[in-house]
């Protein structure tokens, strides 16, 4: 993953907007933004974010790379939309978020205890293993991940919730040995590889 | 309107805005025959409901005051006014103009005596201070109207109101058996100058316009600082009637945004900019201005006007296009909300007022009524090269005065090249 990072960096030297262009998801979208800040003001976790997306377009800009892919920033976007149906020049900011963030992740500079990667990471996983998601093995998996102790502390605070899913059959408390995923799980996981290897090739990150 | 007479030589203006009022000058004053009509009752467009105008700070009266000598002085103009064009058919020299002439129900006769406003008791808002206040339902369009001629509104007919005015009227100058007319003018070529409307600011929802009463657009402050306006003059809060000393200008408001108006309407910084000055002039070193920009555009010489505005201490400018706007409920307030564009902070801005400066866009839809080009945002481009009908002013752009004239002698010129041509034609 490191190799990917430093050949990205020389192969884009100077220039992390087109980086960011070739790379990243509705990346040629960035150089749209004319930095009026509706965004920002509308992002209603805005004030937990270090730096709102239009500073975040702006850091690109400006070049500042390893702050940008560093950053804990795009990963606090919960995909409200609030900043795209307000910006005036109508750029996808939440596909954006996700995509640095995925990128960020590809290169291995995301942080690597910050929660939604973390917890996103459990998501795909457990979703590529068998072609659907397992929700009690992926509660289970998210609630204990820091460890036993807390992960009683957490499945106990969510109990009541726990409980009112099992009463409406939207969880499977027998779905650790019962889940039974998609018929073609070997298909499945073809298909991926070669969805990944597609990528690679596409966005030069192929050895 | 037996006396209308139109030939292929004639050219027909629309719309007697400040544009349309300077074509039909220019091209009689050339020598042509002109029509020029008018939807409203009186002529002056949006100018005449401007406290002041950019950059000299003069009072629109001054200016339509020049223009209306010149016209009524020129015997080769006829002006018709509250007829609306409904179809324009044919081609350069040879036009003909479908017109709806709506009926005033007062005649020729009328002095403006103003006796049968006073006989009348129904009240209806006034459009000339966008519903900001009431008036008579028998009025004066304005103090400066042109003609100078009394207009019985249609919704007091079969009442008694209407019988009321009737009886009133000394000179026999109330017809209320007026029927709406529709008439056909021949033209050789046509101005087009029907001007702009502002952009509907309630549909930019995060602002609350239909929502928040302290929230209001740029031509209502015009009209809000004018001493012969709904508060003479009284820079006051809807809400409460009290003092707004301490007022936002939000910029860009349905402007340069691909959700609204796609285009920049080019005079709304310079509006809010001259804006700032009536607050001072009110309040002094009381004022408390606020403008939020993305960026200021104060085109070419009228850099000397920002300039004066930003030595203003109580002028205060922000960058930054507001997310949202909510409502203080117990005070009335306004708080803005967003994140400046320089350091990235996060405000919350308290004002007694807010003032958005709100968009230009065409005021109709004429290609509904004329076979001509129009631009992504409906106003009209310069046609094919056989073509007759000619955009001015704010039809043609988001434009200011100055520009606007500009504009109408450049379609003037235009049209007499097409009546030349055709006079030479005929022989
Ligand atoms: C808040 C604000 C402040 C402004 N302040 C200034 C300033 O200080 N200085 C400056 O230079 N500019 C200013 N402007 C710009 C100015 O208002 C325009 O430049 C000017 O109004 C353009 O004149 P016009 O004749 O093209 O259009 P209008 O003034 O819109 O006139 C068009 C006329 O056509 C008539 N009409 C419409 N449809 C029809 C139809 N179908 N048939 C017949 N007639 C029709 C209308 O009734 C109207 O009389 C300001 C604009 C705004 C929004
Ligand atoms: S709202 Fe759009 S144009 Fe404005 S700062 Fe955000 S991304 Fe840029
Ligand atoms: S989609 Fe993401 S970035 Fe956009 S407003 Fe919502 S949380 Fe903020
Ligand atoms: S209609 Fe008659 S009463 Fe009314 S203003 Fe004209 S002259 Fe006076
Ligand atoms: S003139 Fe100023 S306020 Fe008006 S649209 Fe252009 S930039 Fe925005």
């Amino acid at each position: 993953m490191g190799d990917i990072n430093t050949a990205m960096a020389e192969q884009y030297r100077n220039n992390f907007l087109k980086e960011v262009e070739a790379n990243v998801e509705e990346g040629q979208w960035v150089k749209m933004c004319m930095q009026c800040g509706v965004c920002s003001g509308s992002c209603p976790l805005g004030p937990a974010w270090e730096h709102p997306p239009q500073e975040i377009f702006m850091m690109i800009r400006a070049g500042r790379r390893d702050e940008v892919l560093k950053s804990e920033s795009m990963w606090m976007c919960t995909s409200c939309y609030n900043c795209i149906v307000r910006c005036p020049r109508e750029l996808p900011i939440t596909h954006i978020m996700h995509g640095l963030a995925n990128y960020a992740h590809r290169l291995g500079l995301a942080p690597k205890m910050n929660p939604t990667r973390r917890f996103a990471k459990k998501f795909w996983n457990n979703l590529a293993k068998s072609g659907r998601v397992n929700e009690i093995e992926l509660s289970a998996g998210l609630y204990f991940m820091d460890g036993f102790k807390t992960g009683i502390a957490r499945a106990w605070a969510m109990k009541d919730i726990g409980i009112g899913m099992l009463k409406a059959k939207r969880l499977n408390p027998f779905g650790f040995v019962t889940h039974k995923g998609c018929k073609d799980k070997k298909g499945i996981h073809r298909m991926l590889k070669k969805a990944r290897e597609i990528e690679d090739r596409r966005k030069g990150f192929a050895a | 309107m037996a006396d209308v007479v139109a030939t292929h030589e004639t050219i027909v203006v629309v719309g007697g805005g400040i544009s349309g009022m300077t074509a039909a000058v220019e091209a009689a004053e050339t020598g042509k025959n002109v029509i020029l009509l008018e939807r409203a009752p009186s002529l002056g467009g949006r100018v005449s409901q401007l406290y002041k105008y950019f950059p000299k700070l003069c009072h629109p009266t001054c200016g339509m005051e020049i223009n209306l000598r010149r016209l009524r002085g020129n015997k080769r103009i006829k002006v018709l006014t509250q007829a609306e064009v409904r179809k324009i058919e044919g081609r350069a020299g040879d036009y003909k103009l479908s017109v709806t002439l709506h009926p005033r129900y007062v005649n020729e006769n009328c002095t403006a005596c103003g006796a049968c406003g006073e006989a009348v008791s129904a009240e209806i808002p006034n459009p000339f201070d966008y519903g900001m206040s009431h008036m008579k339902a028998a009025y004066l369009p304005s103090l400066m109207a042109y003609p100078q001629r009394y207009v019985i509104d249609p919704s007091i007919l079969g009442t008694a109101d209407a019988e009321k005015a009737k009886a009133a009227c000394k000179y026999s100058a109330v017809d209320l058996d007026m029927k709406p007319e529709t008439i056909t003018l021949s033209a050789g070529a046509v101005v087009w100058a029907t001007g702009w409307r502002p952009y509907d600011a309630a549909k930019i929802q995060p602002y609350g316009y239909d929502r928040f009463a302290n929230v209001i657009t740029s031509v209502e402050f015009e009209r809000l600082s004018d001493p012969r306006g709904p508060t003479a003059g009284r820079i006051v809060r809807p809400s409460d009637g009290k003092e707004a000393r301490n007022v936002a200008f939000i910029q860009c408001a349905g402007s340069r945004d691909r959700n609204h108006l796609k285009h920049c309407s080019r005079i709304c910084c310079m509006a809010s900019l001259k804006q700032t000055t009536y607050m001072r002039e009110r309040f002094g070193d009381e004022a408390q201005s606020t403008v939020y920009y993305i960026d200021i555009r104060a085109i070419d010489r009228f850099e000397d006007f920002y300039q004066k505005v930003q030595a203003d201490p109580t002028v205060r400018f922000l960058k930054s296009k507001v997310a949202n706007i909510t409502e203080d409920e117990a005070t009335g307030d306004v708080i803005l909300h967003g994140v400046d564009t320089e350091g990235y902070h996060r405000y919350d801005n308290r004002h007694d007022l807010c003032v958005l400066a709100v968009g230009m866009e065409p005021s109709v839809d004429v290609r509904s009524i004329a076979d001509v080009r129009v631009d992504a945002s409906g106003f009209i481009e310069l046609g094919p090269t056989d073509g007759g009908i000619f955009g001015a002013g704010c039809a043609a752009n988001a434009l200011d005065v100055n520009r606007s004239v500009q504009s109408a002698t450049a379609s003037v010129l235009r049209a007499v090249q097409v009546v030349n041509r055709v006079a030479k034609a005929e022989g």
